[in-house]
């Protein structure tokens, strides 16, 4: 017997014949990097509690990922009240993340709903993809760049934080739990950039012939670790992302005294 | 599983046609076809459905099973909640011939557009690779032309871009070329140009369909698009070409 007539098929934003909950993942998306927006932006504008101990004796500078790297006090004085130092690098991590290809598709998925989920309809106005307007994407390479060196940055922040005074004035090595945020921080933010697919592209990728070329089994393993991390690059995406809003959350937390920088025990313990 | 089962099934062609209920028994192991073909057997001798090898192989059973582009003869039907109707579906991006049978000749006709493999050495002595050069292009070999892909891909599917776009199977069919240790011949301007590859957008919907679980977004479109921007978007390397080839 006859039930529905469903030809020709329905197109639209949001029309589909799926029968599951096909919103939930866009919708999780678009919430997790609204939050991450939100909370960092305020941050940046913030313009305060970014770094703890600077340049004070007997502990390791901790600054936010956020504000690496920061101009010498001096500059700082010059920049006026409102402009927060974050401001001069943020286009670089931003411009990274913006433009890397996993997060291309959770945004256009989340929030441009082109398309919303697979088999799912979508706005059928204009559709250019990434041809005109989104060609910028492909400048991708050049963000990439500048992560590497922000992955050098970083990681002599973490060699900062363990740089301590001690009593008598001599410089020690020593752990703190700041250092250790900074220190999974780094390593996340490692692991994103190298899972990244223009990397994979520029290690090896764009070589066809591995026998034909110079340092073959270098290339070819390099371009075999990248893929190795490439397949999880949108869990890196993810995890790094949660791991740099809370190495700032953390330096905020200390620099602004909320959090001890150690049990007055534990001090006593160390210098002893 | 109860039973017996309803299967809604879609009768008529392009232009009209209507969701038919059946009710079929469930056996243990049942997959969507053998549903499929318990209604011909049993109520419709003249449905339309295509199929071949049952094995999940000769791709040509692909339809859409609750909204969901599958391979019927894949798709087992104990994975469904009981006491609810299967709505079962030809592929929305292509013509219906009859019920659950679709025309593809528009995949065929993107297919001609690329140029097969030009080998670079004469010799059977040259023409060997490595099993490590063999192994990347190996996986896009898998494709069994199912076009699960092509249905899902919403260049296509929403925004009907057949004459401008040439979608992931054909993506996959050039990256196994274009990364072919031994091919000479250049598709990036193909690419480009007749086959639309900046029209994707990486969302991956191709990818989640594959029943080949062939990495179509990360392993061909994004290294085919990497290519490109080297060809034709990067700066820098157009200013070296510029600068140094006469
Ligand atoms: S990743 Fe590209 S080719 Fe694949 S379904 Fe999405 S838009 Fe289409
Ligand atoms: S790439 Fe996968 S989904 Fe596309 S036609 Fe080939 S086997 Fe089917
Ligand atoms: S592709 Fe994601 S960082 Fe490059
Ligand atoms: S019948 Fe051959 S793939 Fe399903």
């Amino acid at each position: 017997m006859a039930s529905e007539v469903s030809a020709p098929r329905e197109y639209g934003l949001g029309k589909t014949e799926r029968r599951d909950s096909w919103w939930v993942g866009p919708l999780a998306t678009a919430l997790g990097f609204g939050a991450f927006i939100l909370y960092s932006t305020f941050r940046d504008i913030y313009n305060d509690d970014y770094v703890s101990f600077e340049g004070r004796a007997g502990w390791g500078e901790l600054l936010s990922p956020f504000y690496s790297p920061l101009p010498p006090e001096s500059i700082r004085g010059l920049l006026p009240i409102w402009f927060s130092p974050a401001f001069l690098i943020l286009w670089a991590p931003g411009g990274f993340r913006l433009t890397c290809y996993y997060y291309r598709k959770a945004y256009y998925r989340a929030y441009f709903l082109d398309p919303p989920a697979c088999a799912v309809g979508e706005s059928r106005s204009k559709y250019r993809g990434e041809t005109r307007l989104f060609l910028f994407q492909n400048l991708h390479r050049y963000f990439l760049y500048f992560a590497l060196m922000f992955l050098v940055l970083l990681s002599i922040d973490v060699v900062r934080a363990c740089v301590f005074e001690s009593k008598d004035g001599g410089m020690t090595f020593g752990v703190s739990v700041g250092s250790l945020v900074l220190l999974a921080n780094v390593t996340l933010l490692s692991m994103y950039t190298f899972s990244c697919h223009s990397l994979r592209h520029l290690v090896g990728g764009n070589i066809d012939c591995f026998s034909c070329v110079a340092f073959r089994k270098g290339r070819y393993k390099l371009w075999k670790g990248t893929s190795f991390l490439n397949k999880n690059h949108m869990l890196w995406a993810w995890v790094s992302l949660f791991m740099v809003g809370f190495a700032d959350f953390y330096v905020w937390m200390v620099a602004s005294g909320t959090i001890p920088e150690m049990p007055d025990e534990l001090k006593e313990l160390i210098e002893k | 599983m109860s039973d017996e089962v309803i299967l809604k099934i879609y009768r008529g062609d392009d232009t009209s046609g209507e969701m038919v209920d059946y009710s079929v028994p469930v056996a243990p192991g049942m997959v969507v076809l053998d549903a499929i073909h318990t209604v011909q057997a049993t109520h419709a001798p003249d449905l339309a459905a295509r199929w071949n090898c049952k094995a999940g192989k000769c791709g040509s059973c692909g339809g859409e099973v609750n909204g969901k582009p599958r391979l019927m003869c894949m798709d087992r039907m104990d994975k469904y909640p009981d006491n609810e109707p299967i709505e079962i579906r030809p592929m929305k991006s292509f013509p219906i011939m009859k019920d659950l049978v679709y025309d593809v000749a528009w995949n065929y006709r993107v297919n001609e557009k690329i140029p097969p493999i030009e080998m670079a050495a004469e010799s059977d002595e040259e023409r060997l690779f490595s099993q490590e050069e063999a192994d990347r292009v190996q996986e896009f070999r898998k494709c069994i032309e199912c076009f699960l892909c092509q249905n899902v891909c919403y260049v296509i599917r929403e925004h009907d871009k057949k004459q401008e776009f040439g979608g992931p199977r054909f993506f996959v069919r050039v990256a196994g070329l274009e990364m072919h240790p031994l091919d000479k011949a250049n598709r990036l301007g193909l690419l480009k140009n007749d086959l639309g590859l900046g029209y994707c957008n990486i969302t991956k919907c191709c990818t989640e369909v594959c029943p080949e679980s062939i990495a179509i977004t990360d392993n061909a479109i994004i290294p085919l698009k990497e290519r490109v921007v080297d060809e034709f978007y990067d700066p820098v390397k157009k200013l070296f070409r510029v600068l140094f080839t006469k």
